[in-house]
C-alpha cells in the first residue's frame, strides 16, 4: 500500500502538469463543445505562440540555472526597431539588424552573468530598465507605425497561413522541435543540463560553464527576436510598452512546464504544455462566460498547486519541514 | 580591513547621493533651463515626496530580503488597497458617516495589504514553495482580484479633506515625506533594536542554523510578509489619497523598481545582510537621478536607461570589492 503511494505521488510529480493539463481540456471540452474545435484550438495556440517563442529561450536559461526578466522589455526593444527599420531600410535588411541588434543585448546579459559570474536576477532586472529606456530613445516615445500597412510582404510571418495553418503557429512548432532537439539530443544540451543541476561539480569535469551560460542567453535572445518579429509583423504598429510585465508571465509559464528556478531540470516540451495550459485556461475561462479577470486568479492557484505537488512529491510529505 | 571595507560599503550610497548632488548642482545648473538650482529647498523637498511610493514599499521589501525571500506581489497589492480605499468610500454607510469614513477607509485599505502578505507568508509557510514562486504567481491573483473590482475602468473618488491632509506640510516636509521618514524609523528600530529584527538576519544568514537555535521560522516568515503587505498598503493610502483616482494597471513592475532600490542600498540578494538605513538612501538616490536627468532637460526615458547601467554597474563594483562569500540567489 505505502508502495503504491509512492508510487502515485511519482507519477503525479513526473507528469502531474500533463494529466493536469488532459484533465482540465476534458472538463471544458464538457462544458462546452466549442472549446476543443479546431478553429478554437488554432486560434489557442496562435495567440499563446509570442509568449510560446519567448519561453522557448528563457526555459535554456532557468535549466542553466539562471533567470531572464529582461524578455518582456527586449521583446519590445526588437519589435520596435523591426518597425522602424521596415520602412527605412525595407523589410529583407530589417529582420537581420534585428536579430543582430538583440542578439548583442543577449550577448551583453550573458557575458554578464556567465564570464563575469553576476547574479542574473539583478543583471536581468538591470536590463528590463535598461533596455526599456533604450527602445524610448529609440522610438523617442511614439508609438511606431509602418506606412504602407496593405503593400508590405513584412506581414507574413504574423498574419499568413502555409497550407491552412497560421505562421506564427508553424514557426512556434518549428523552432519548439529544434530546441527540443538542441536540449536533449546534443552535447550542449547536457551541458546546460550540468551547469544549472551542480555549476561547481560542471565546472570541474571540464565543462566551460561560463560558455554554456553565455549561449543559453544567447537562446534566448534570438526567441526573443523571433517574438519580436510576430508581434510586429501581426500588428504591423507598436507601443513602446508592448511586451511589458509579459517577463513574469513567461516566467510563470516555464515554471508551469516543471523547470525548477534551482536549475538543471525542465524540457522545451513540458515548456510548450505550460504555454498552453496558460492559454487553454484563458480561453476556456472566457468560453464558458467566466470574466476575464478569473483567469489570473485560477493561473495564481495552479502556479503554486504545481510547485507545491512537485516539491511535496520531492520531500515526500505534502506539508512544509519549516517549523 | 573588514572594518573599512564595511564602512566603506555603507557609506557607499550616502557618498553616491552627494555625487549626484554635486553633479546636478555644477553640471545640472549650466544646462538646465530653468531658473531654479537644482540644490532649491523646494525642489529636494519634492525629491523626498515622490520618493515615498516607492519607497516605503522598498523599506519592507529589505527586511523579506535579509530574510532570503522575495516579493513580487507588492505592486498587485499596491493597487488593490488603493481600490479598496477609493471604492469603500463611495459606500453608502461610509458616505453617510462623512469625514469620519477617512479612517475607516484607511483601515479597510490597510487591512487588505496585511490579508494578502498574510496569504503569502502562509503559502510559503506551510507548502515549502519558494517566496520566488509563491509571489510571483501572487502578483497575477491580486491583479486579478484587482480587475474584480471595476474592470478595466479607473476608480476614482475625490474626497477633498483627503487631498488637503496628504498635501499638508508639516514642519516643512509633505505628509508622504513624513510618512516615509516613519516608516524608516520604525523598521530600522525593528530590525536592529528587537529580538525579531536579529531572528530576520540569523534566518537569512544560515536558515539551519537558525532553526536549531530554535527560531521558528515559519511564523516569522509570515510576519514578514504582513508587514511588507500593510506597507504595500499604507504606500498605497499615502498616495491615493492625494491622486484621487486609481487605473487597474497601477503599481505594475513596482516591485522591481523596489528591488532595485533596495539591492542599490547594498542588501544581498542571499539575506542575512542589509540595512533599513542603506535602503533609504538607495530610495533617494534613483529618484535624485529621475530628477536630476529631468533638471538637465534629458528625456525621461534615459533614466530608465542609467538605472539600469547604474543597478549593473553596482553589481560589478560590489563583486570587486567583496569578492569572497559572493553570495548567490537562494531559491
Amino acid at each position: 500500500m505505502q508502495m503504491t503511494r509512492q508510487e502515485v505521488g511519482k507519477l503525479l510529480a513526473k507528469q502531474g502538469i500533463l494529466i493536469a493539463f488532459v484533465v482540465f481540456m476534458i472538463g471544458f471540452a464538457l462544458a462546452n463543445q466549442r472549446f476543443i474545435g479546431i478553429d478554437n484550438v488554432a486560434g489557442v495556440i496562435r495567440s499563446s505562440a509570442i509568449l510560446g517563442v519567448m519561453a522557448l529561450g528563457v526555459t535554456f536559461v532557468v535549466i542553466g540555472g539562471n533567470l531572464d526578466l529582461s524578455v518582456g522589455s527586449m521583446m519590445s526593444f526588437s519589435t520596435i526597431v523591426v518597425l522602424d527599420l521596415h520602412d527605412k531600410i525595407g523589410p529583407a535588411l530589417a529582420i537581420p539588424a534585428m536579430f543582430a541588434l538583440t542578439l548583442c543585448l543577449g550577448a551583453f546579459i550573458g557575458f554578464l552573468v556567465g564570464y563575469l559570474k553576476l547574479n542574473s536576477l539583478i543583471v536581468t532586472l538591470g536590463m528590463l530598465s535598461a533596455i526599456h529606456g533604450l527602445t524610448l530613445t529609440w522610438s523617442g516615445g511614439k508609438n511606431m507605425d509602418i506606412a504602407d500597412k496593405a503593400g508590405t510582404w513584412f506581414s507574413f510571418f504574423g498574419q499568413d497561413r502555409i497550407m491552412g495553418i497560421p505562421v506564427p503557429i508553424l514557426i512556434f512548432a518549428l523552432l519548439a522541435a529544434g530546441l527540443t532537439l538542441l536540449l536533449s539530443k546534443t552535447p550542449f544540451g547536457r551541458k546546460v543540463y550540468a551547469v544549472g543541476g551542480n555549476g561547481q561539480a560542471a565546472t570541474f569535469s571540464g565543462i566551460p560553464r561560463a560558455r554554456v551560460v553565455f549561449y543559453t542567453y544567447l537562446i534566448s535572445a534570438f526567441c526573443v527576436a523571433v517574438a519580436g518579429l510576430l508581434q510586429a509583423s501581426r500588428s504591423l504598429g507598436s507601443q513602446n510598452t508592448v511586451g511589458q510585465g509579459m517577463e513574469l508571465e513567461v516566467l510563470a509559464a516555464v515554471i508551469l512546464g516543471g523547470a525548477s528556478l534551482l536549475g538543471g531540470s525542465g524540457t522545451v516540451f513540458k515548456t510548450v504544455i505550460g504555454v498552453l495550459i496558460l492559454g487553454f485556461i484563458q480561453n476556456g475561462l472566457l468560453l464558458v462566460g467566466l470574466d476575464f479577470y478569473v483567469q489570473y486568479i485560477v493561473t495564481w492557484a495552479i502556479i503554486i498547486l504545481a510547485v507545491w505537488l512537485d516539491v511535496a512529491a520531492k520531500r515526500g510529505r505534502l506539508w512544509s519541514p519549516i517549523a | 580591513m573588514t572594518n573599512y571595507k564595511d564602512i566603506l560599503k555603507s557609506g557607499a550610497i550616502w557618498g553616491f547621493i552627494l555625487l549626484e548632488l554635486a553633479f546636478f548642482s555644477i553640471i545640472g545648473d549650466r544646462l538646465s533651463v530653468s531658473d531654479q538650482p537644482f540644490l532649491a529647498y523646494d525642489n529636494m523637498l519634492l525629491v523626498l515626496k515622490q520618493s515615498a511610493p516607492i519607497g516605503i514599499i522598498a523599506l519592507g521589501m529589505t527586511i523579506i530580503m535579509i530574510n532570503g525571500n522575495i516579493d513580487l506581489s507588492v505592486g498587485a497589492t499596491f493597487a488593490l488597497a488603493a481600490i479598496v480605499l477609493l471604492e469603500s468610500m463611495t459606500w453608502p454607510f461610509m458616505q453617510a458617516m462623512g469625514d469620519w469614513a477617512i479612517p475607516l477607509a484607511w483601515l479597510f485599505a490597510l487591512m487588505t495589504g496585511v490579508l494578502m502578505g498574510a496569504i503569502n507568508g502562509i503559502i510559503v509557510w506551510k507548502t515549502g514553495v519558494d517566496a520566488f514562486i509563491v509571489t510571483l504567481g501572487a502578483m497575477l491573483g491580486f491583479r486579478g482580484i484587482v480587475f474584480m473590482f471595476n474592470g478595466e475602468q479607473p476608480t476614482s473618488h475625490l474626497n477633498w479633506t483627503l487631498v488637503d491632509f496628504a498635501e499638508a506640510q508639516f514642519l516643512g516636509l509633505h505628509t508622504a515625506t513624513w510618512f516615509l521618514l516613519g516608516t524608516a524609523l520604525v523598521l530600522w528600530l525593528l530590525m536592529t533594536r528587537t529580538l525579531h529584527g536579529r531572528n530576520a538576519y540569523a534566518i537569512g544568514n544560515n536558515r539551519d542554523a537558525a532553526v536549531n537555535a530554535g527560531i521558528r521560522v515559519g511564523p516569522h516568515f509570515m510576519w514578514n510578509f504582513m508587514l511588507i503587505g500593510f506597507l504595500a498598503a499604507l504606500s498605497a493610502v499615502v498616495f491615493y489619497s492625494e491622486s484621487g483616482s486609481v487605473n487597474p494597471n497601477d503599481g505594475m513592475l513596482y516591485e522591481l523598481w523596489a528591488i532595485t532600490a533596495v539591492v542599490l542600498g547594498g542588501t544581498k540578494l542571499a539575506g542575512g545582510y542589509g540595512s533599513i538605513v542603506s535602503t533609504l538612501g538607495g530610495v533617494i538616490a534613483i529618484q535624485l537621478l529621475r530628477k536630476g536627468l529631468g533638471h538637465v532637460g534629458a528625456d525621461t526615458q534615459t533614466v530608465n536607461l542609467v538605472i539600469g547601467l547604474i543597478l549593473i554597474a553596482v553589481l560589478v563594483l560590489d563583486r570587486q570589492l567583496n569578492r569572497k562569500g559572493q553570495g548567490e540567489l537562494k531559491i
